[in-house]
């Protein structure tokens, strides 16, 4: 008796929340754990001054100079930069326009099809991309080298380009587009005075997370690479094979600190108004399936 | 709003350059799946069956087909680490949705970027660091020694528990996103009428949450269960060649092997297990989406 008394008068104390959730904080906070630490050990090892990983001696920059000073690595770090460049430039221009004919072209025959179609990167398993492509390009006898990569590249960056620039179209609206149209102005003038300008910042955010993507790229990179055109992943994963050392950490936490500060920007740039555009812009694949 | 036509022209080249370079690879791949090997890493003409035939017989001495399960176990094992990769994804990955989804939305930005974050982190580099960690003179085993639990180093790379745990490290933002998502959209009145309605805390879970979110779900197993069924980078380095998973097997064929027709075979295999799944997704969607129309 005494203790209903007690529930029910606490009920009357503290009103129901179903936002308070004893527990799931600290436990996210665990998760969270889970996903960093391991990148943070991986960064203070790296800067790690003893030739023996895991026996710390002392701070020190020594294995980042050695990586800096290595030839392959430059050049592999070189053929990265070159295909991300050309792949982020073929993928953002294919993507703003994909983005105003799904956004801005209404409802049209085959626009579902097509849609899955620009999304199947997203969805097929990276090894099937990876083989497939190898064999396409072997049987057609397409082998020039950093080309071939590019290629390669584009058809995976524009999903991940395309998806930062349509929900930008979608946040801005039609509103400034219809009144330039009932001022009169053309379609070519209304698309550079006013969607463009306002596209900004989806192209940007889209064209960064069209280059990470480029620059994270390993297995189809592997598999589509020839001699002299090793990426970075991939020259770094014939590093690591050979064993843990100071110079894979190194070359490790330098691709690490890339990939997540340009990620970063992308997330800034696009600036989502709510949280559930956060979500979309932060990875294209959850909205690509929902 | 543009015309009809010039939508198409927009969307033409997308279409082109993913359905040259993405599409019609598959269709080739596909075609070579029913071609023979030959030595020299390349194909040739006769159409067969032998590269899925190759899946489940050997060819004997004579001739004869002989069962031989070693594929069999090796796409099995595949299957039940892509499942179990899910499923923690999900036991792990709801709750935390669930936290995002209950706080301020200033909080839940930030969340949300620290969650999706790793996804734009080098797979490579993110499956290096378990390398670190777990390794014989790694830190797991050095704070085991120190803490006095062990006196020898415990074996804890290479083996099922390591890529298991390195595929739920890469894919648990996948299943996090979409069902936060779908929590997202929830209507809170909802959950305030079955409160109302005298349902507890697991009742209000099993009877209003999880149906409503059904649709997150399904899209999140998808999203897990499609890149961990074709991994390779986690069963490679910390499986340790012991732990043949059939991500590797296809690499496998196209490097050390040179037998492509049997690769091109079995990443359709791949390429038909998601397409399976992706076809349950959307039946399950369309469930969820009636049982709520209802």
């Amino acid at each position: 008796m005494a203790t209903t008394m007690q529930t029910a008068a606490r009920r009357k104390i503290r009103p129901f929340d179903w936002r308070h959730n004893p527990g799931f904080g600290i436990f996210s906070l665990i998760v969270m754990g889970f996903l960093y630490l391991p990148l943070a050990i991986l960064v203070i090892y790296s800067f790690n001054a003893n030739r023996f990983v895991t026996v710390w001696t002392g701070f020190s920059l020594h294995w980042f100079s050695r990586v800096a000073n290595n030839g392959d690595i430059r050049h592999a770090a070189w053929v990265s930069v070159l295909v991300g460049v050309l792949a982020t430039i073929c993928s953002t221009a294919i993507a703003i326009a994909a983005a105003l004919g799904f956004e801005r072209g209404g409802r049209f025959k085959g626009e579902a099809a097509a849609n899955s179609l620009v999304m199947m990167p997203l969805v097929v398993p990276e090894i099937v991309t990876a083989i497939t492509t190898l064999i396409f390009f072997s049987s057609i006898g397409f082998h020039y080298g950093v080309l071939n990569l590019v290629l390669a590249h584009t058809v995976f960056c524009v999903p991940f380009a395309m998806l930062p620039i349509q929900a930008r179209l979608n946040t801005i609206g039609t509103a400034y587009e219809d009144a330039g149209r009932d001022l009169y102005g053309g379609e070519w003038r209304i698309f550079m005075r006013i969607t463009l300008p306002l596209m900004v910042p989806g192209i940007m955010a889209g064209a960064i997370l069209a280059f990470v993507t480029s620059l994270d790229d390993f297995l189809i990179s592997f598999m589509v690479s020839s001699a002299g055109t090793t990426t970075l992943p991939v020259y770094v994963y014939g590093m690591m094979r050979l064993g843990v050392t100071p110079e894979v950490n190194a070359i490790s936490t330098i691709l690490l600190v890339i990939s997540a500060a340009l990620a970063l920007v992308a997330f800034l740039i696009s600036r989502p108004n709510e949280a559930g555009a956060a979500a979309s812009a932060a990875t294209p694949a959850a909205t690509a399936t929902t | 709003m543009l015309n009809k036509r010039s939508a198409y022209w927009l969307i033409l080249p997308a279409v082109l350059v993913i359905g040259i370079f993405g599409a019609i690879p598959l269709f080739i791949s596909l075609a070579y799946s029913f071609m023979s090997a030959n030595p020299y890493g390349g194909v040739q003409a006769p159409l067969t069956f032998g590269a899925y035939v190759q899946m489940l017989f050997d060819q004997d001495f004579d001739g004869s087909l002989i069962f031989m399960p070693d594929y069999f176990w090796i796409a099995f094992r595949s299957l039940y680490l892509a499942l179990a990769t899910t499923i923690l994804s999900l036991v792990i990955g709801f709750p935390v949705a669930w936290y995002i989804v209950c706080q301020s939305p200033g909080r839940r930005k930030v969340l949300l970027t620290l969650v999706s974050l790793p996804f734009w982190i080098n797979t490579l580099i993110r499956t290096y660091c378990w390398i670190l960690i777990l390794r014989d003179e790694g830190l797991a085993n050095k704070l085991f020694g120190w803490l006095g639990f062990i006196s020898h180093p415990l074996p804890l790379l290479y083996n099922q528990g390591s890529v298991l745990l390195g595929l739920v490290y890469t894919f648990l933002p996948f299943m996090v996103l979409p069902i936060y998502a779908t929590l997202e959209r929830l209507d809170p009145r909802l959950i305030e009428a079955s409160y109302d309605l005298y349902a507890n805390r697991y009742q209000l879970f099993r009877r209003v949450i999880w149906p409503l979110t059904k649709p997150g779900i399904a899209a999140g197993t998808v999203l897990v269960f499609a890149p961990a069924l074709g991994s390779f980078l986690q069963p490679d380095l910390l499986g340790g060649g012991k732990q043949l998973l059939i991500g590797s097997l296809i690499e496998m064929q196209f490097t050390s092997s040179r037998n492509w027709p049997f690769g091109a075979a079995l990443s359709m295999l791949v390429t038909f297990a998601v397409i399976l799944s992706l076809a349950w997704q959307r039946w399950r969607t369309k469930r969820a989406a009636a049982a709520q129309a209802a």
